[in-house]
């Protein structure tokens, strides 16, 4: 129970939280973005785990061609952001223009995902384990001047990873178009009524590809922070369900800031259980356990809460 | 031949071909040696006893998920805890294989019901949380699927894996419980029989009673059903406890007919492929097994690829995914469809 107690009381610890939001809370922008234009993003899982090895492999192979850092990291960034419209394009291709099921099409790019990074992964670097033996980059962490400063809170908000911190922005800017663009009003309009939008002439299905392919920009950097933040390699699956979690954040969230208050709760239990791996007696089954726990009970109450809101 | 038997054929056709050049083109692009690659793909499930006995072993688990899938699809759910209620059934024949001594017959038989138990709370679950709370089946079922797999796995670390031993395995399973082979040089096994009985059994239940109409209308149209009178939230609840049933006792029978401990990572993703049987099968358990041999085929000739040739087999998953998505896209193949369908009018006008 100290330990606890010590370990809530240390900046490092919602140093961590924050961190581990970082990934969830990109992806779930993506989520947010798709759900308003009408569509359920099932991918976002696939798409971050082709982010997260895109990420690796580009910036892994400029470092050996010695590219310097700065343009190296600016390349990786652009290949990153189109490996997960590229994720939302195929979505798209299928769903919108072939007119297969959104749900399983969503869940068969995951599969694509799952073997073409392992596929990849052998042909790049001779490996299916990781890619341990193969140098790639992490983005630059970024020291506050002012804010770092403060004591505790200076040390939780300063010297992040840069990816974190377009990770929030990306909640203001998210906000500000959803509210105050014509492209966000657009967007929600599809997804409300997609029939009226069709009327006025605008082509719903265009609206809906073009979230798809937003979506997948930022699930993609989702995915590459784990690879070039959170660690410097990408091992299989090293989303581990992150995508899913996100969707369930983003529907209990509904606003991009209420998404973001969801996440942080995910990046709480993901900080918590890789803390009391350390020195807790729990089993690690156990603790390992906990965001998965949490996300199904936290979807389950808020749609009972929903639901009874609705009833009545 | 029944005009849409023929239209679903013809897709799935085209829908192979696209996804096999697509393999072939992959293929050439990164070995050094496609054909042997390719050889090794398409013809090394059949090109010895043991390598065709590969195939019908894992024939079995497959027909098991993708029965469990289909119903589950059948009524247009998304559950997706196949994967965990398969896994779990191993878990199960694992736990009840070091803790009951009695007769093998007896301990099959005990085995299944249990598997089956504990499958069907398994799948259940998001579907009874959706059907209480509108909660999404997709989400709820992925969460307990990696839920089950840790809770699997502690299972296994602390009470069966015996103290001296470094790897995360059970000790081996008594060889009295062990599902009896039933081809010598194969690990086929008496499984074969349960799952050709379950296709059986299946498809009685879906095409010659009341249940199955009524899954196959709620499948259909959910409104018209409860307009009918039907209570479709039950039905929905039922096919998928029925699902997670059969899924379960793959697990189980797939654990003791092919292994001989128990092993945390053995999960192949068997419920995952239940997936693909199923959209193969168009649903239909008649055509399970068909679709199960074609995908364990696959599945067989790409891990004697990854062994004799240097292109990874996880290059089949790419593959399964296309092939799902090509059969499931309605605009894809509706052309030549419609062409077939027109000139199958016109010759039956010409016949008559």
């Amino acid at each position: 129970m100290d330990n606890l107690i010590n370990l809530f009381l240390s900046a490092d610890f919602w140093f961590t939280v924050i961190k581990l939001t970082t990934p969830i809370l990109l992806a779930t922008m993506g989520a947010h973005i798709a759900l308003r234009a009408g569509v359920i993003n099932i991918g976002l899982e696939g798409i971050m785990l082709v982010g997260a090895f895109t990420g690796v492999i580009v910036s892994g192979k400029l470092f050996l061609l010695g590219v310097p850092i700065p343009i190296n990291l600016l390349i990786s960034v652009i290949a990153i952001i189109v490996s997960g419209m590229l994720g939302g394009f195929f979505i798209g291709f299928f769903h919108l223009k072939l007119n297969s099921d959104i749900g399983i099409t969503g869940l068969a790019y995951n599969m694509v995902a799952s073997g073409l990074t392992v596929f990849l992964l052998f042909v790049f670097v001779g490996d299916k384990g990781a890619s341990y033996t193969y140098k790639s980059l992490a983005f630059p962490t970024i020291e506050i001047p002012l804010i770092k400063s403060i004591p505790f809170i200076g040390e939780i908000i300063s010297g992040q990873n840069l990816l974190v911190y377009i990770a929030f922005l990306s909640v203001i800017i998210m906000t500000f178009v959803m509210k105050k663009t014509v492209f966000g009003l657009r967007i929600r309009a599809t997804g409300e009524n997609p029939k009226a939008v069709q009327s006025v002439g605008i082509s719903v299905k265009k609206v809906q590809m073009t979230a798809l392919l937003i979506s997948g920009g930022l699930a993609a950097l989702g995915g590459a922070f784990l690879s070039m933040g959170f660690v410097e390699y990408f091992v299989p699956e090293m989303t581990a369900g992150r995508g899913f979690i996100a969707l369930t954040a983003n529907t209990m969230g509904g606003t991009p800031v209420g998404g973001m208050l969801v996440t942080l709760l995910f990046g709480f239990a993901n900080a918590l259980s890789i803390s009391l791996q350390l020195f807790s007696t729990i089993p690690i089954q156990f603790i390992s356990m906990l965001p998965y726990l949490l996300t199904l009970i936290a979807l389950v109450f808020f749609s009972w809460r929903k639901m009874k809101r609705n009833v009545k | 031949m029944n005009k849409k038997l023929k239209v679903e054929i013809i897709r799935t056709l085209i829908a192979l071909s696209i996804a096999f050049t697509i393999l072939v083109v992959i293929v050439s692009l990164i070995s050094d040696n496609p054909l042997e690659a390719l050889y090794n793909l398409f013809l090394g499930p059949i090109s010895s006893k043991r390598n065709f006995g590969n195939v019908i072993e894992k024939t079995i688990p497959l027909i098991f998920t993708g029965l469990a899938v289909s119903l589950i699809f059948s009524s247009n759910n998304f559950n997706l805890a196949s994967e965990g209620a398969f896994y779990f059934g191993g878990v199960m024949a694992l736990v009840l294989c070091f803790t009951i001594n009695v007769p093998s017959i007896i301990f099959w038989i005990i085995l299944i019901i249990v598997s089956a138990t504990v499958g069907a709370i398994i799948v259940g679950l998001p579907g009874y949380l959706k059907n209480k709370t509108e909660a999404s089946e997709i989400v709820s079922s992925i969460m307990l699927n990696s839920i089950m797999f840790l809770l699997g796995t502690y299972i296994l670390v602390y009470y069966f894996k015996p103290a001296n031993s470094r790897a995360v395995s059970s000790a081996d399973f008594p060889d009295k419980y062990l599902m009896p082979n039933i081809i010598a040089g194969t690990r086929v096994h008496f499984g074969l029989f349960l799952a050709i009985f379950a296709v059986l059994l299946i498809y009685l239940l879906m095409f010659k009673t009341k249940l199955g109409y009524k899954i196959r209308m709620t499948g259909k149209n959910s409104n018209f059903a409860k307009v009918m009178g039907i209570n479709v939230s039950l039905v929905l609840l039922l096919t998928q406890l029925i699902g997670g049933a059969l899924a379960g006792i793959g697990g189980a029978v797939h654990t003791l007919g092919v292994f001989d401990n128990f092993t945390s990572n053995r999960s192949p993703g068997y419920g995952w492929d239940g997936i693909i049987v199923a959209v193969l099968a168009r649903n239909n358990p008649l055509y399970v097994p068909l679709a199960a041999f074609f995908v364990a085929y696959l599945k067989t000739g790409a891990a004697i690829m990854t062994r004799r040739s240097d292109v990874p087999a996880e290059i089949i998953l790419v593959i399964q995914a296309i092939i799902i998505l090509l059969i499931i896209s309605k605009n894809l193949i509706s052309k030549i469809e419609f062409k077939i369908l027109i000139s199958g009018k016109l010759d039956d006008g010409g016949a008559s």
